[in-house]
């Protein structure tokens, strides 16, 4: 499922830069769209503050720190104290949106999050860049299982959004949910790709972007678009693939997952920018399996390994989550 | 106790029923930390009858000072005090540690009536404490944010992010407490990890620091009288030495554990020596 994918004529990419952009060459972009969106929410919305540590910049909270400088927390170098202050904010009626890379939030400051905020159940917002695989700098930055450890936290909401223009929608959503939020966050200059599908993101539902016979891609995050990307290149193989996106990890959209998977002769692929312990493949599997549905059933996502430092676009041909890769599999798993 | 002044002695008296409530806590599940709820009765019964402005009938009035108890095992201390207070009714008592109680062996937020966090993962209420500070003067509050923390809890390095991060801010609404009673899970708590000389450290991390004898009834009332009325914008913590087991000589000497043994026959006569002190 992760074999890697040979280029011998492309040059060798030397970039591992930490924040590389996920946008492939020439697609359309908009900036920096979660801190553009909260600085528009902010205006009508007092309570809402930003706090980070250390990474204003790198998740676009400046942008709110320059509109409401007096709103905006910097809390230095430290995820711990991050978490329990925005605890403590929230229970004095505010709504913190707390940033910094996801790494630091579900790896170094996991307590403090589970007992400060998911247990008390504040209405806490934490917004974290560099998910799943978005960092070519090599597991420090790399975070492969973030879904699982937040997916596993009561009271957690976790939302996995796939581009800008979701993002954009993502931000008043969680705002107006009373509790605590897990969002993946893609920041810098982001694609801009379901606006093209009348697309409208509604908290806790997944949505069917486009039909098709053979297979069933469930996707979320970027992979739904790539899985988009793979869809359109397979028709040419006569392949015709639908794309279910599930951008709410948790609480899961079972009833329109099922509904999916059940129609008959389609092949299920879950694709998810997440290694494969714990993430949305395994909780569609759960989920079909309760339920019988016997579809056949692949998982694309990240291999349970400590994954390799890198140029992004050979590190997601190598773990098998490229546009390109995903091709190759599906016409593979269909032949 | 007769040379304290007039307000103190009745200080003495709250001290003496927080004490008892905890002991009588205890002898209901015949376990506790008995040890520690005695030690700090001092300093809960002037932060609860002297400092702290709070209603009972409303536990969670706006205008109140918040008080954030981060070692949860302490929760049998803070209960005792609650009781006391008229926050929690005194018939609760005897439910301490039982199935359905709204008194877990552990603070939980949820669970009950004036407990402002969930403590038990040490380490972690003072983080909690400087974005409630954050929160008060963001509203422009008068009330204070008061924290009780463990010496062994100084090993966790988020404390230290959390001391730093109230300086900065200069969180003057703050006031912590730290109980110093040299007993952590396995062993004193300056073999466990040395965290002296803890004045000049939190002086150093900027804090207006005092260091006092916690069971000494008006050192403990000056401390706090000096930490609201202190003119600089600094946070303000208050090292308690305490003597774990305070008030019932026998406990007082027993060999020192963080898990005390109290034999079943031995709640009677800690109630006892309880009452001893408090007449003499």
């Amino acid at each position: 499922m992760t074999k890697p994918v040979s280029h011998p004529a492309k040059p060798r990419l030397t970039t591992s830069a930490m924040i590389a952009s996920i946008a492939s060459e020439g697609q359309r972009t908009q900036a920096a769209p979660f801190g553009t969106a909260l600085v528009e929410l902010a205006k009508t919305r007092p309570d809402i503050i930003g706090m980070t540590a250390d990474l204003g910049k790198y998740t676009d909270l400046h942008l709110f720190g320059q509109a409401y400088p007096d709103r905006y927390y910097q809390m230095g170098m430290a995820e711990q104290l991050l978490f329990g202050a925005a605890s403590g904010l929230a229970a004095e009626g505010f709504v913190p949106f707390a940033t910094t890379y996801a790494v630091f939030a579900t790896r170094r400051a996991y307590d403090f999050i589970h007992q400060t905020i998911a247990e008390e159940d504040r209405n806490v917002k934490i917004v974290c860049a560099l998910p799943g695989l978005t960092s070519g700098y090599g597991p420090s930055h790399q975070a492969a299982e973030d879904l699982a450890l937040m997916r596993a936290m009561p009271n957690m909401t976790v939302i996995d959004p796939c581009d800008a223009c979701e993002i954009t929608q993502v931000v008043p959503a969680m705002a107006a949910h009373q509790g605590p939020v897990y969002m993946r966050l893609l920041r810098g200059q982001v694609p801009l790709v379901l606006d093209e599908y009348n697309y409208t993101f509604e908290l806790g539902k997944a949505k069917m972007i486009r039909g098709g016979r053979d297979v069933l891609f469930i996707s979320t995050g970027l992979m739904t678009m790539r899985a988009l990307e793979a869809a359109k290149q397979l028709e040419s193989d006569k392949i015709d693939a639908a794309v279910l996106h599930v951008p709410t990890i948790k609480p899961l959209d079972v009833e329109t997952i099922l509904k999916e998977a059940r129609k008959t002769g389609r092949m299920v692929v879950v694709a998810e920018n997440h290694t494969i312990v714990g993430g949305l493949g395994e909780a569609v599997a759960r989920h079909m399996m309760l339920d019988g549905v016997a579809a056949r059933f692949r998982h694309i996502g990240l291999p349970d390994e400590f994954l390799a430092a890198g140029a992004l676009p050979t590190l997601h041909d190598r773990y098998g989550i490229s546009t390109q890769s995903l091709v190759d599999q599906i016409k593979a798993w269909q032949a | 106790m007769t040379n304290l002044k007039g307000h103190n002695r009745d200080l003495a008296e709250r001290a003496y029923r927080v004490r008892r409530n905890a002991v009588l806590m205890g002898e209901v599940q015949g376990q506790g930390y008995i040890a520690q709820a005695l030690d700090i009765a001092d300093v809960l019964a002037v932060a609860y009858f002297h400092a702290m402005t709070y209603r009972p009938e409303d536990p969670e009035w706006e205008g109140r000072d918040r008080f954030l108890l981060s070692n949860g095992h302490y929760a049998i201390a803070l209960y005792a005090a609650l009781i006391e207070a008229g926050i929690i009714p005194a018939d609760e008592l005897e439910s301490y540690g039982s199935d359905e109680s709204r008194l877990p062996m552990s603070g939980m937020a949820a669970y009950t009536p004036g407990m402002e966090m969930s403590g038990g993962s040490l380490g972690v209420g003072l983080s909690i404490a400087v974005g409630m500070a954050l929160g008060l003067k963001r509203k422009k509050s008068s009330s204070r944010v008061y924290i009780l923390f463990s010496d062994g809890e100084l090993d966790e390095g988020a404390v230290w992010e959390a001391l730093m991060s109230a300086a900065h801010y200069k969180l003057d609404n703050l006031i912590a407490i730290v109980d110093v009673n040299n007993q952590q899970a396995d062993g004193p708590s300056t073999q466990v990890m040395a965290f002296e000389p803890l004045v000049q450290k939190l002086e150093a991390f900027g804090w207006f620091t005092q260091r006092i004898d916690g069971n000494d009834l008006d050192a403990v009332v000056g401390a706090f009288d000096a930490a609201k009325d202190h003119a600089e914008a600094k946070p303000r913590i208050i090292i308690a030495d305490t003597l774990m087991g305070k008030g019932v000589p026998f406990l007082e000497a027993r060999e020192k554990n963080h898990f005390i043994r109290v034999d079943p026959h031995e709640w009677q006569l800690a109630l006892a020596a309880l009452e001893e002190g408090r007449q003499s």
